[in-house]
């Protein structure tokens, strides 16, 4: 056995010769007998070890490589948004990122007690019953709701405006493709559906940052008896009506926004909540208070006979492993910007972003292609292919908008949020008039 | 009267409960720019239900909150199958580093060749590792490889013109049950195929459930018994001749880092945990992060997005593909980036002699703890085990103590209880899981705490059925809970 | 030892059934709810559903179980117990009374034949034990 020291393992030699003493073994190698002797042992070509300093530098390096120091005005799915240094502080706590899933509740309060809090944040932010611990991201989230609803139906059919995210319509097909699930997408709603459709899937602000008529929606899906599954921004609703206002039977939205850094689109969480009498449905894990013996409150993992390690194959989804510290990090962060922080980010978002699309509307050569209320997303059309205009703001240090050609000739989607200070704003415009 | 206020009372409250209007938790910036009309009221919400607390105020309930943990980074955390190894402090802040932290995922690949090279390093490293070439990391836990997994099964037989027939797949008596629940998702039935009395897969059994319409079985190797196949390549070798692909649940790695790869073995595909075997921090639930590692023939399949490298000009450059045929994507983005840059940090600093370290010391920790604690404890299956050791709590059973409540009285000797009732054929299943990253002098405190449990089974059971006792809380009513969930602040809620 | 009151019929998997004129009574034993622990939640058939005689007919959960309700004979769901859905500890405090699951009506009772008596069902029980289940 090699023996050179790693700080993450203690044993040392004579630790190791004393455990294969009352083992009664000589080596460690014996004890790795029932590998087939022809696929044992094999050399690995991997990188020789580095130490914590050089490691460091070597990934400082790497991490300067990608180009995060400019004012972006990406959107389009992931979000950066301010962070308060409390939450990253809190959520760094090893009590909390160093747990397992909350198995044995009575020394796993904390967690536990940390998702109740989640939960009841998350049905008062988008005023829906109950919602669950949480999913991996707003694409897994909205793949399980309408999952969901197909179980809640018995039916196959899903209907959903194309002014839904790409991604998210990817996703959805991926999670679908097996089950005999059909998903078609609509300009805009008939005035009537049949009644085969399990659920109408919305997007609010849609994937170009415009609002939809959920309420009307909402009217439709639910005479054709299906269900309104509206995927939402959660900055949104500290201005916008909440989805279980307008209608909405599960709500879904992708948290990355509520305290987690954008870090390339992961780790986020994804949000789920639905009306009461869909309960047994949800997907994933839910925390419940009880009380202990003494009659203490407390916190524990309940109904989970629809999860896989109890229902298995009729499990309500496969989920385990969700990401539980994103979902902490949101509640402390919904608690810190609280009630009227939440508010006044909403608007801060809103009237940049408006102020920016006014400005640009300006420009000659500039125009903005929709009609209607948009929040912090806007797309743009451009005098040449985003493309080129993109490496013209980047000349001018600016991370432009996402080229969205595909969709809308020579498109551009921008987005504004509170971290956009007035003068990049205005820099934007002025590298924007320059392209044209 | 105590120095230190009482977490369990500090947290009595709930943010909602501690919430008075006009407090605030942090602070913004005034309007810079002209406001703009606000959308018609009825876009508008009228109310924002939300908590009102000040930044002090929010530090010290979460801060008493996390007092009431448990956690690697305050103890000996032996949860079978989940791998509660040491999590190392530099990994978090190399995640943190604002080119890795603030890095858009629609950035432009030219913008993000950081994250992107290190990314396709990881693929190449994990794929050494799994003995599998083709590897995705856009999957953000093992279940969700799973699934990506089962439709790349699908996919691969439908392209072979026997995707019409072929929707079984075979699953052992003792899988975790993300197994089956990923197989049913990918549109398949699951038949489960039982273990043999020495804990290994039954090859009658297999044999007699192989036919035709199986299109792939699911393995977990080490098992979740703690122990290896010796037949694995004959496992592997049957289902192939049945036309169907092996897929290899790699929770268990751990044991065998360096030591077996599951290309060779003959798996077709494996999924790994990166927050177990690769020491990333579990967040009490996530974020984990899984990554897929296939045979070169079913790496056209794998969901997107993977990171190619091409060669040319002064340095390589690196991209996001969608494979020829990719299933699709499961998730959003890249999968968990911050979790993949923890994972690629944690075998950078091992190396190939590091990792054998790591499956050498987590076995001898297993086998230590195995041969310690047989004399009390019945052992699940007697012969030397892989990563964990899974006893049979029969024996105090008969004396009244379960599985359960040895659990609990582990708490009361300062241990997380093992993990327990799994796998599901064992009887009062103890499964312990020490890792490599613990003493000898924290496994003898551990052995000497389950020898006294023993005892106490004997001269005083009810001390144990009464445990936890040392805990912020003891035994919870989960009865009540289920019964009666309740499952959020409300306004109404009772006290 | 569990009981079993001798006016009843029983299937194999725990069901009991007795009939009040036209109608079936059905729930499940004292020797069942015994084995499942505490009952939090019941998947009861609605009213008007068609059972068939040992086929599935809803569902029963403990905590950390589920187990398959069978139906001990066929016939029309006319009635199910809402109370015991409001408290499924009913059906733990009194499986053979106030915890009763569904009743049915069209019954052919023919089919009670195909059940066991509360003699045999207690040396089926008897076996269970023996088998070291």
């Amino acid at each position: 056995m090699d023996t050179s020291p790693s700080p993450y393992i203690p044993n040392t030699e004579s630790d190791q010769q004393a455990m294969l003493q009352a083992i009664g073994i000589a080596s460690v190698d014996q004890l790795f007998a029932d590998i087939p002797a022809g696929a044992r042992n094999p050399a690995l070509r991997l990188p020789v070890p580095q130490s914590e300093l050089e490691l460091r530098r070597e990934l400082e390096e790497l991490a300067e490589d990608d180009l995060t120091s400019l004012p972006s005005f990406l959107g389009g799915g992931a979000y950066r948004h301010f962070v308060p240094a409390v939450v990253r502080y809190l959520v760094g706590r090893g009590e909390f990122a160093t747990a397992y899933t909350p198995y044995q509740p009575e020394i796993s309060q904390g967690t536990l007690q940390g998702i109740f809090e989640f939960q009841g944040l998350v049905c008062q932010l988008l005023a829906m019953d109950v919602a669950n611990a949480g999913l991996y991201d707003g694409a897994s989230a909205l793949a399980e709701a309408c999952l969901m609803a197909c179980r809640l139906t018995g039916r196959r059919r899903i209907v959903a405006l194309d002014s839904v995210s790409p991604r998210l319509l990817e996703v959805l097909r991926t999670y679908t493709q097996a089950l005999d699930i059909e998903v078609a997408t609509l300009r805009a709603l008939p005035p009537s559906l049949k009644n085969d459709v399990a659920c109408v899937v919305l997007q609010h602000p849609n994937f170009y940052g415009y609002l939809e008529d959920a309420e009307g929606a909402a009217r439709t899906a639910q005479a054709a008896g299906a269900l309104l599954v509206m995927s939402v921004d959660p900055i949104s609703l500290g201005l916008l009506r909440p989805p279980g206002e307008l209608g909405a039977d599960i709500a879904v939205a992708d948290g990355s926004g509520l305290g987690a850094a954008v870090s390339f689109g992961g780790p986020s969480v994804g949000l789920l909540a639905c009306r009461q009498q869909y309960l047994r449905q949800l997907p994933g894990r839910l925390v419940g208070q009880t009380r202990d013996l003494d009659g203490r409150l407390g916190y524990v993992l309940t109904l989970q006979t629809r999860e896989q390690h109890i229902r298995r194959e009729h499990a309500t989804s496969n989920i385990c492993t969700n990401d539980s510290l994103v979902a902490l990090a949101s509640t402390i962060y919904l608690a810190a910007v609280g009630k009227s922080g939440l508010r006044q980010i909403a608007e801060l978002c809103y009237h940049k972003a408006h102020y920016a699309a006014q400005r640009i509307a300006a420009l000659p050569g500039y125009k903005l292609p929709l009609a209607g209320t948009f929040f912090k997303e806007f797309p743009i059309t451009c005098p040449r292919p985003p493309g080129e205009v993109n490496a013209a703001l980047r000349e001018r240090g600016i991370v432009g908008g996402l080229d969205i050609s595909d969709l809308v000739p020579n498109g551009m989607l921008l987005c504004v949020t509170e971290l956009h200070r007035r003068a990049e704003i205005d820099a934007l415009i002025a590298a924007l008039k320059a392209a044209a | 009267m105590a120095l230190i206020p009482d977490s369990v009372e500090a947290t009595r409250l709930l943010l909602m409960e501690r919430s008075r209007p006009g407090r605030r938790g942090s602070t913004l910036p005034a309007l810079d720019v002209p406001a703009a009309p606000l959308p018609e009221k009825r876009f508008l919400r009228r109310e924002l239900p939300l908590p009102e607390v000040s930044e002090g105020e929010l530090v010290r309930y979460f801060t008493h909150l996390s007092h009431l943990n448990y956690a690697v980074d305050t103890g000996f955390y032996p949860l079978g199958s989940c791998t509660m190894k040491y999590n190392p402090k530099w990994h978090d802040e190399a995640a943190s580093l604002p080119g890795f932290s603030q890095l858009h995922p629609r950035q432009d690949a030219l913008q993000a060749q950081g994250a992107l090279r290190l990314i396709w390093e990881l693929q190449q490293m994990l794929g050494e590792i799994a003995g599998l070439p083709g590897c995705s990391t856009a999957l953000a836990a093992g279940a969700q490889a799973e699934l990506a997994g089962m439709l790349i099964a699908r996919a691969y037989h439908r392209a072979r013109g026997d995707g019409g027939r072929r929707r079984t797949v075979l699953v052992p008596d003792s899988a975790h049950g993300t197994n089956p629940a990923s197989a049913a998702m990918a549109g398949f039935q699951v038949v489960t195929v039982r273990s043999n009395a020495h804990g290994d897969m039954d090859l009658e059994a297999l044999r007699s459930a192989l036919s035709p319409q199986v299109a792939g079985m699911m393995l977990t190797m080490p098992t979740t018994l703690g122990l290896f196949d010796a037949h694995v390549q004959e496992v592997c070798r049957i289902v192939h001749q049945a036309g169907a692909l092996v897929y290899g649940d790699g929770a268990n790695l751990n044991a065998i880092l360096g030591r077996a790869r599951y290309g060779d073995l003959g798996f077709d595909m494996v999924h790994l945990n990166l927050h177990k075997t690769f020491s990333t921090p579990h967040g009490g639930g996530g974020p984990g992060a899984g990554v897929l590692c296939v045979s070169q023939e079913l790496a056209p399949l794998l969901p997107a997005p993977v990171v190619a490298r091409y060669e040319g000009g002064s340095r390589p450059l690196f991209e996001a593909v969608t494979p020829p045929q990719s299933i699709g994507r499961l998730h959003g983005f890249f999968g968990n980036f911050g979790i993949l840059v923890r994972a690629y940090c944690y075998i950078r600093s091992l190396g190939e002699a590091g990792l054998l370290q790591v499956s050498a010391n987590a076995v001898l920790n297993a086998n230590y703890l195995r041969v310690r604690l047989r004399s009390a404890y019945r052992l699940a299956y007697d012969r030397p085990c892989m990563h964990e050791a899974v006893f049979s709590a029969t024996e105090q059973k008969a004396r009244g103590v379960r599985a359960l409540d040895i659990a609990k009285r582990l708490i009361d000797y300062g241990f997380y209880p093992p993990t327990i009732y799994f796998p599901l054929i064992v009887d009062e299943a103890l499964m312990i899981e020490p890792t490599e990253s613990e003493s000898k002098e924290t496994l003898d405190s551990f052995i000497a705490a389950l020898l006294a449990i023993d005892r106490e089974s004997k001269e005083s059971p009810a001390t144990v059925r009464d445990a936890p006792r040392r805990a912020p809380v003891r035994r919870l009513d989960e009865t009540t809970a289920a019964r009666r969930p309740v499952l959020r602040w409300s306004p109404a809620r009772e006290h | 030892m569990a009981k079993v009151p001798s006016e009843l019929r029983y299937s194999k998997e725990h069901e009991w059934v007795k009939l009040e004129g036209a109608t079936a009574v059905m729930g499940i034993t004292d020797y069942a709810q015994a084995e499942l622990g505490d009952v939090v939640y019941l998947n009861l058939p609605p009213k008007g559903t068609a059972l068939v005689q040992s086929h599935k007919m809803g569902e029963i959960e403990s905590v950390k179980a589920v187990s398959d309700l069978f139906a001990p004979v066929s016939g029309v769901v006319a009635e199910v117990n809402q109370a015991a859905i409001d408290s499924p500890e009913l059906v733990n405090k009194d499986p053979f009374g106030g915890g009763w699951l569904v009743k049915a009506t069209g019954i052919e009772p023919g089919e009670l034949a195909n059940l066991l008596t509360a003699a045999a069902y207690e040396s089926f029980l008897e076996g269970l034990a023996t088998s070291g289940h």
